[in-house]
C-alpha cells in the first residue's frame, strides 16, 4: 500500500527542483514569499516557548519542524475559506491572518484568544482530537448549499486518524462531496506513541480510499508540494468535486507541549539529524544558495521585521486589561439563565471592587 | 379567546412535524438532519412528508453517525444555518455526547459571541413503549448538567409545538426531549400556523392545596392519573408540568410549595443526580420554612433502565406516587 502512496516533493533536502513540472513557478520571488513566512512563524514559536518558560504565558503546544505543512496549506486558501485548526497550527492561523495578539492570548488563558479579526473564518483550535473534523464538513456543506466557491480546511495529527469523528467526517463528507481539505500533519507521534503503535497502516493517505476520496502523501517540510497539493484540492471542493485528504509527512522537533519531554519516548539525536537534512527552512537556503541568490542581510532583514510584529504582539497581550470576571458568565447563554444570573451577582459581589 | 384562530386536533408527533414544517416554511436556514428522517420520515414519522416537500438539501438522511452529524450540526450552525438534529433514540446520543460538551455548549463562551450555534437536537426518550434496550433511557441530567445547552420537554401536543418553534428560534442549543410513550396517546387542539411556548417556564396543570407535584414529560399523564384518584380520596393536588429542566422554572415551583408546604417529586430519570435533586435545592432556597414535610422524590430506579419484561417495576407506576402521596400528608 505504501507504494501507491509515494511522498511527493517539489524540492528537496538539498534545495534541488525535483519535479521539474513546477521548475517555472519557483522563482526568486515566489521561495522568498515563502520563506518569510516560514522564518515568521519559527521565530514565533521559539519566541512562545520562552516565554512560557518565563511565567509570561500559561503551557504552550510547539510546533518547530512543522512549519511548510502550515505555511505551504495556509498560504493556498482564499480569504473567504474556512480554518479549523487545533491547539498546533497557530502558525497556520497566523498566516491566514489569524491575530498574533489573539493567538499569544489564547495561550495566556484568555477568551479573546479564540477570536478572529473581523472577516476572517477561523475557528477556535480544536483542543479534544478529531472533534473539529465534522465542524469543517458541516461548515463546508453550509458553503456549498449557499452555492458559494469557498472552502474549508480541517487540520489534524496523525492520531487523530485513529478517532471515530475522523472517520465520520470523511465518510459524511465524501457522501455529500462536501467542499473540504482534510490535512493531516503526520508529525509520527501523537504525543508519545509513534505511529508504529497508532495505527497498522504505513500510511494515512491510504484511508481515503475507504470513503473513495482522492489522497495524496506529501513530504511536509517542502512548502511548495504542500502548496501545489492544497491548492489542487481547494481548487477541486470548489468544482463540486468533493473533499481530499493530504497526509503532510513531517516532525516536530521539540516536545508535544511546553509541559512534556520528549526525549522519554524518543532518541532526541533522530530531531536534530532532522533539523541538519530535512529542515524546510534550510532546504530554502540552499536552494538559494545554489542559484546564488542567497543574501544574508534579506534575510536579517525579514528577521527583524518578524520580531518586531512578535514583540509588538507579546506587548499587546501583556498590556491587554485584566479578566474580567463577569465574562465567564456573560457568554455562555445569549441571555443568561436565572441560575447564571445569580451566582454572577453573588460573586461580583463578593469580590467587590474588583468586578470590573 | 381568539376564535379566528384556527386548530386541528393531532398526536404529540404530529405536533413535532408541524412545528418542523411551520418553520421550514418560514426560515430557509432550517434544515433537518439525521438517520431515516427523509423518504422513511424519521422512524417516529416526526419528519413525515418534509423531505417530499423541502426537498433533499434540506432534509438530509446522513449516514449512521451521531458524532458525525451533529459536529456537521455545529459546523452548519456557525456558518448560517439553523440545524434541527433527530437522534433516533435518547439512548443513542452518547456518541454525540463530547460534540456536544466540548463544542456545542462552549463554543459561544470560547468566542465571547464570535461563533454561536443555534441548533436543536431532538430525542425520543423514556421507557414503557416496550422498545429494546438502550431506547429506553431519560438521561436528562447529563446534559442540564453542562452549561450552555438549554433541556427542554414536553408533554402534550400544544407544548411540543410551540416549544419545538422556540427552540428552533432559540439562540443558544437546544436539546428537545420527547417523550415517546406521549407521541400517539394523547391528542389535543393545536392552533395552526405559528406560536411560541416559552422555554424556561413551567406549566400548571391541576390547582390544588394540599400537595405539589412537580413532574415533566412522560410522567405528566401518570401524575394527573393519581392526583385524580387522590381528589377522590379528598387530597388536592397542585400539578406542575416543569416543561423545561434547563433553566427551571424555580418560581413556578415556589409558588406552590410555599402554598402547599408539601412536595412529591416526580420523575422517570434515574434518583442520583437526577434533575428532581435541583427541584429540591430550589425549594430548600426559596421556600425552606415553608415545609411541612420532608419532600419526596419517585423517580426511575439507579439501575440501567431493564429490559421491557422489567419495565412496568422500573417506571414510577400511580401506586408509587400515590404512595408518596400519602407519605407527605401523614407526616
Amino acid at each position: 500500500m505504501e507504494s501507491q502512496f509515494p511522498i511527493l516533493q517539489i524540492m528537496d533536502c538539498n534545495g534541488q527542483i525535483v519535479s521539474p513540472m513546477y521548475k517555472d513557478n519557483i522563482s526568486e520571488d515566489f521561495v522568498k514569499k515563502f520563506y518569510k513566512q516560514l522564518l515568521r512563524i519559527r521565530l514565533f514559536d521559539r519566541k512562545a516557548v520562552s516565554l512560557q518558560r518565563q511565567g509570561r504565558i500559561g503551557t504552550y503546544a510547539p510546533f518547530e519542524g512543522q512549519e511548510a505543512a502550515q505555511v505551504g496549506s495556509a498560504l493556498a486558501l482564499e480569504p473567504a475559506d474556512w480554518m479549523f485548526p487545533t491547539y498546533r497550527d497557530h502558525g497556520a492561523a497566523f498566516v491566514f491572518g489569524h491575530s498574533l495578539r489573539n493567538i499569544l492570548l489564547f495561550w495566556n488563558g484568555r477568551n479573546e484568544g479564540c477570536v478572529p479579526p473581523n472577516g476572517k473564518r477561523i475557528f477556535p483550535p480544536g483542543i479534544p482530537i478529531a472533534t473539529q473534523i465534522p465542524h469543517a464538513v458541516g461548515a463546508a456543506l453550509a458553503e456549498k448549499i449557499k452555492g458559494s466557491n469557498h472552502a474549508a480546511i480541517a487540520y489534524f495529527g496523525d492520531g487523530a486518524t485513529s478517532e471515530g469523528d475522523f472517520h465520520e467526517g470523511l465518510n459524511f463528507a465524501s457522501v455529500i462531496k462536501a467542499p473540504v481539505v482534510f490535512f493531516n500533519q503526520n508529525n509520527q507521534y501523537a504525543i508519545s506513541v509513534p505511529i508504529e503503535k497508532q495505527m497498522n497502516t504505513k500510511t494515512i493517505a491510504q484511508k481515503a480510499l475507504a470513503y473513495d476520496i482522492p489522497s495524496v502523501r506529501l513530504d511536509g517540510n517542502d512548502v511548495f508540494i504542500v502548496y501545489f497539493e492544497t491548492l489542487k484540492a481547494l481548487e477541486r471542493a470548489r468544482n463540486g468535486d468533493g473533499p481530499t485528504l493530504i497526509e503532510a509527512v513531517t516532525w516536530r522537533y521539540g516536545a508535544h507541549t511546553t509541559a512534556d519531554d520528549p526525549s522519554k519516548y524518543r532518541d532526541q539525536i533522530e530531531s536534530n539529524n532532522r533539523r541538519e537534512e530535512t529542515d524546510p527552512l534550510l532546504r530554502i537556503e540552499r536552494w538559494l544558495k545554489n542559484e546564488g541568490l542567497y543574501e544574508e542581510k534579506w534575510i536579517r532583514q525579514i528577521e527583524t521585521d518578524a520580531i518586531q510584529e512578535i514583540e509588538l504582539a507579546i506587548a499587546e497581550m501583556e498590556a491587554f486589561p485584566k479578566a474580567n470576571p463577569a465574562d465567564i458568565f456573560d457568554y455562555v447563554f445569549a441571555e443568561p439563565t436565572w441560575q447564571i444570573n445569580q451566582q454572577k451577582e453573588e460573586y461580583l459581589r463578593l469580590i467587590g471592587g474588583e468586578a470590573k | 379567546m381568539n376564535t379566528a384562530i384556527k386548530t386541528r386536533t393531532i398526536t404529540l408527533v404530529q405536533a413535532i412535524t408541524d412545528a418542523l414544517d411551520t418553520m421550514m416554511e418560514e426560515k430557509s436556514e432550517v434544515l433537518l438532519l439525521g438517520e431515516d428522517i427523509g423518504k422513511n420520515g424519521g422512524v417516529f414519522r416526526a419528519t413525515d412528508g418534509l423531505q417530499e416537500k423541502y426537498g433533499e438539501g434540506r432534509v438530509i438522511d446522513t449516514p449512521l453517525s451521531e458524532a458525525g452529524f451533529v459536529g456537521a450540526g455545529i459546523g452548519l450552525a456557525v456558518n448560517g444555518f439553523i440545524p434541527v438534529i433527530e437522534i433516533q433514540f435518547m439512548g443513542f446520543i452518547y456518541p454525540a455526547y463530547e460534540q456536544i460538551m466540548t463544542h456545542a455548549t462552549r463554543l459561544r463562551m470560547r468566542t465571547m459571541g464570535h461563533y454561536t450555534v443555534p441548533m436543536v437536537i431532538r430525542a425520543p426518550y423514556g421507557a414503557g413503549v416496550r422498545a429494546p434496550e438502550i431506547h429506553c433511557d431519560s438521561t436528562e441530567a447529563i446534559f442540564t448538567h453542562m452549561p450552555g445547552i438549554k433541556v427542554v420537554c414536553p408533554s402534550s401536543p400544544y407544548d411540543a409545538k410551540g416549544l419545538l418553534i422556540a427552540a428552533i428560534e432559540d439562540p443558544d442549543p437546544v436539546l428537545f426531549m420527547e417523550p415517546m410513550r406521549c407521541y400517539r396517546s394523547i391528542k389535543a387542539e393545536v392552533p395552526e400556523g405559528k406560536y411560541v411556548v416559552e422555554i424556561g417556564k413551567g406549566k400548571k396543570l391541576l390547582e390544588g392545596d394540599d400537595v405539589s407535584i412537580i413532574t415533566w414529560g412522560a410522567m405528566v399523564p401518570i401524575v394527573l392519573n393519581a392526583a385524580q384518584e387522590m381528589k377522590e380520596k379528598g387530597v388536592y393536588c397542585d400539578v406542575i408540568d416543569l416543561r423545561t429542566l434547563y433553566p427551571i422554572d424555580n418560581e413556578i415551583i415556589a409558588d406552590s410549595v410555599q402554598k402547599t408546604g408539601r412536595t412529591v417529586i416526580v420523575h422517570e430519570a434515574h434518583a442520583t443526580g437526577g434533575v428532581g435533586n435541583d427541584v429540591l435545592s430550589i425549594i430548600n432556597d426559596t421556600s425552606f420554612l415553608f415545609q411541612k414535610a420532608p419532600v419526596e422524590r419517585v423517580t426511575g430506579f439507579d439501575v440501567p433502565v431493564p429490559y421491557f419484561g422489567f419495565e412496568d417495576h422500573y417506571l414510577p407506576s400511580e401506586a408509587r406516587i400515590i404512595h408518596a402521596i400519602k407519605k407527605v400528608m401523614s407526616f
